[in-house]
């Protein structure tokens, strides 16, 4: 039993924050969010320079070969920082579906620009009546000849309006929410038909709705055998949830940090605030949620490099998930009471953080999703 | 990062297994599992069982009669005597009064008080809490007056549990009354069978007399029962504050009591033909509970891991004193919801010794209540919840 870094561990942990320190100010941020693009490219190629990107890559596609444990490291620094740059959709999301699914001479023309940070990729999953159910999927994909013809929609595309290429996921054959007949195909951003409605999420985060009115791709487009993609697609959402807790924990940690500190030097009625023992005992549950998320998101990490079933893997995913978007609300919230009204401001980072924790909560299914999810298996 | 143990700890839980498979006795797991408690010569049966073994004393140095076993090995016997249920050792003797006996006690003392303890042959109750003194313990009024070469002890106690067991007691006495509260307290070793101790029964929600009261009327006791130095007692005391305490979190118990939980919870009707292990809203709450369970799991995995490679035990377990204790009650709270009607029978005696008649059922639904409102004092116990908050936000939080 062992619970402490390894030393490539510490060592990628010292990178990204000596990286955040040198580059992440709170207004080197405001300034990223507020481009068009959203992140800023310079970042996106010193990630890729500092070798980043190939962290969750298996060693034979050119990757690092890290594990589910590596990833949380990196993301609970990305989650301090609040960083925006589109690591999940890109990497974990797009890169693990193109690693999982696509044939070596898909890979190749990807995997590689991926890593070096020449490719942005959006994975499109979501729909209007799906919320958290991967397998509901209306939008269709009708092979013709060697031609697939695209139609439908897509809901809250992280990353579509910087992406080189989407990453949709499509029926092509059965009802709405069968498990089988789902694919997924690779569309280039400029393909006709392709509706592409950028915006900005709460959490700083460019997304977009994206709309197929008859996009027509070859056939060649599509990642692994026709209407197989489903588990893929959980097994890669699974590691990704795992991942954006970590971030969470990372957020959610800092915000803990920075309203005990706003506590200390905060005065009303002639006392730091953080004397009062109504607030001190919310600090404590706020500390405690933070260690118990912690907890259980080691506990995914590390059910999801070990040997156990499938079912078992997604069963920790869920129990995390779920927990961690417990310590969301509770200590996101009590972050901002306890700011007062400087909390509610944009001045300040903590009420960023809380933005970005509770658009993780809702981020591939909510506590109640992942609470009924982990009963059901 | 792994959670995984070596191949010894493998065959470490092995033995374990094994020994606790053949000789914790049938007719005590089928007490438990019955939900009724064992007697003191049963509890001092199995403590005396594990001493044979060598295996009474797992957090004891080998030098006193301990096992020398490491974080993890006493971790491992924990959690497979909790998943089949089987008590650990009496923690008044062997966790609380032996280490301060062993940390700041004589030689003399050594040898007179801890061999009863590793074999059972002295069962001890803590004299800690006083009817005016219960989180602020230091402001305990019991005095003890040199008188040559006695103490003349007077005043009270209590919260006594299992007091009227109890062969001896240990005390903060007050005595100084010119200091600081904290330096006037001295830690006195008493024998219960002393002249001018009394209890009193005190019985507790669910109809058991658990704890008593005890007073102390000019009790002599021999000077050289004082621990250590004169007013010095509350520093004594503290050591219990921070020392090893395996287990603390109860995770082993709450999964087997989740697992029987979920068993009568499939046999039951939810009144609509389903049954409630299905009923959504209990599935959910289930649910919830196995989540924090996991949470509480991998909590005290990380602290083993951290005291295991040399780190000194911190306020970590008070994190899992207080979602421990809750998780618990928490789990209490389903058994009420899941007996219904069938909690509300109020028949403690059922539970006792020599009930003779039938109990009332199904299963165990009526020690549901009893049980939930017993249960009601782990949030109180060992430094209220309150207090463990307290102790986060001073020594963590730096509040």
């Amino acid at each position: 039993m062992d619970f402490s870094y390894t030393q490539e561990q510490q060592m990628l942990k010292e990178s990204v924050q000596k990286f955040v320190q040198k580059n992440y100010a709170f207004d080197a941020r405001k300034q990223i969010i507020a481009s068009e693009e959203g992140y800023s490219k310079e970042n996106w190629e010193l990630f890729a320079e500092l070798g980043w990107l190939t962290v969750p890559f298996k060693e034979e596609d050119g990757g690092f070969g890290g594990s589910a444990v590596d990833l949380t490291v990196m993301m609970d620094e990305f989650g301090k920082s609040n960083l925006v740059e589109p690591f999940t959709p890109t990497v974990i999301l797009s890169g693990g579906l193109i690693s999982t699914l696509a044939g070596n001479d898909q890979k190749s023309g990807l995997l590689g620009p991926l890593m070096e940070g020449k490719l942005q990729l959006a994975c499109a999953y979501a729909e209007a009546d799906s919320r958290f159910n991967l397998s509901s999927v209306s939008t269709t994909a009708t092979v013709e000849g060697d031609q697939v013809n695209i139609e439908g929609g897509k809901i809250n595309v992280l990353n579509a309006s910087n992406a080189d290429k989407l990453l949709v996921v499509a029926r092509e054959s059965g009802g709405r929410t069968d498990r089988e007949g789902i694919s997924i195909f690779l569309v280039d951003s400029d393909s006709e038909g392709l509706l592409i409605q950028p915006y900005t999420n709460v959490d700083g985060k460019k997304a977009a709705q994206v709309g197929f009115a008859s996009v027509s791709i070859p056939l060649t487009a599509r990642l692994g055998k026709a209407g197989q993609a489903l588990s893929a697609l959980e097994t890669v959402v699974d590691r990704a949830t795992v991942a954006v807790s970590a971030e969470a924990v990372g957020a959610l940690e800092v915000l803990l940090q920075k309203t005990v500190e706003y506590s200390k030097t905060r005065k009303q009625f002639g006392s730091p605030i953080g004397t009062f023992q109504a607030l001190q005992h919310r600090m404590a549950d706020m500390f405690i949620e933070c260690q118990l998320a912690r907890s259980i998101v080691i506990m995914a990490a590390m059910k999801l490099d070990g040997s156990d079933s499938d079912v078992e893997k997604s069963k920790a995913v869920s129990a995390a998930k779920s927990r961690v978007g417990k310590a969301i609300e509770k200590v996101g919230q009590e972050a901002i009471q306890i700011h007062g009204g400087i909390g509610m401001t944009e001045e300040l980072d903590v009420g960023h953080l809380f933005k970005r924790v509770t658009a993780i909560d809702i981020q591939f299914g909510n506590s109640d999703y992942h609470t009924a999810k982990f009963a059901s298996l | 990062m792994n959670a995984d143990f070596t191949s010894e700890e493998l065959a470490f839980q092995k033995e374990v297994r094994t020994f606790l498979d053949s000789e914790f006795p049938l007719e005590f797991r089928t007490k438990i599992d019955a939900n009724r408690r064992l007697s003191k010569e049963e509890i001092i049966c199995w403590q005396k069982i594990l001493y044979k073994k060598g295996w009474a004393a797992p957090t004891w140095p080998v030098e006193f009669g301990g096992t020398g076993w490491s974080q993890i090995q006493r971790h491992i016997f924990a959690t497979e005597m909790g998943l089949i249920g089987a008590p650990e050792p009496v923690p008044f003797g062997m966790k609380m009064v032996a280490p301060i006996i062993m940390e700041y006690g004589t030689n003399e003392q050594q040898k007179r008080f801890l061999p009863d303890i590793l074999e059972s042959n002295a069962w001890w109750c803590q004299g800690y809490s006083e009817p005016n003194s219960g989180s602020d313990l230091a402001s305990l009024k019991t005095t003890a007056v040199r008188e040559g070469d006695e103490y003349i002890v007077n005043g009270a106690k209590t919260w006594n549990t299992y007091g009227q067991y109890a062969d001896w007691i240990f005390c903060l006495v007050r005595t100084d009354n010119t200091v600081k509260k904290q330096e006037g307290i001295s830690f006195l070793l008493i024998e219960m069978s002393s002249p001018g101790i009394t209890l009193r029964p005190i019985v507790l929600l669910d109809g058991h007399p658990e704890v008593n009261e005890v007073f102390f009327d000019d009790v002599r006791v021999p000077a050289n029962n004082l621990i250590g130095e004169e007013n010095k007692g509350w520093t004594y005391a503290k050591l219990l504050l921070t020392h090893e305490r395996s287990n603390i979190s109860g995770v082993p118990r709450g999964k087997r009591r989740l697992g029987t939980l979920k068993r009568i919870a499939a046999d039951t009707d939810d009144g609509f033909g389903g049954s409630m292990l299905e009923n959504s809203s209990f599935k959910k709450k289930v649910a919830e509970v196995e989540i924090e369970l996991r949470a509480l799991e991998y909590s005290e995995l990380r602290t083993l891991a951290a005291l295991s490679v040399g780190k000194a035990p911190g306020p970590e377990s008070s994190i899992l004193k207080i979602v421990g204790t809750e998780l618990s009650q928490e789990i209490d709270e389903l058994f009420v919801e899941l007996a219904a009607y069938s909690c509300l029978p109020f028949v403690p005696e059922q539970f006792e010794d020599g009930f003779q008649g039938v109990p009332l059922g199904p299963g165990n639904s009526a020690y549901a209540a009893l049980n939930y409102f017993n249960n009601r004092k782990a949030s109180i116990y060992g430094g209220s919840n309150e207090i463990q908050r307290n102790i986060i936000c001073k020594h963590v939080l730096g509040l």
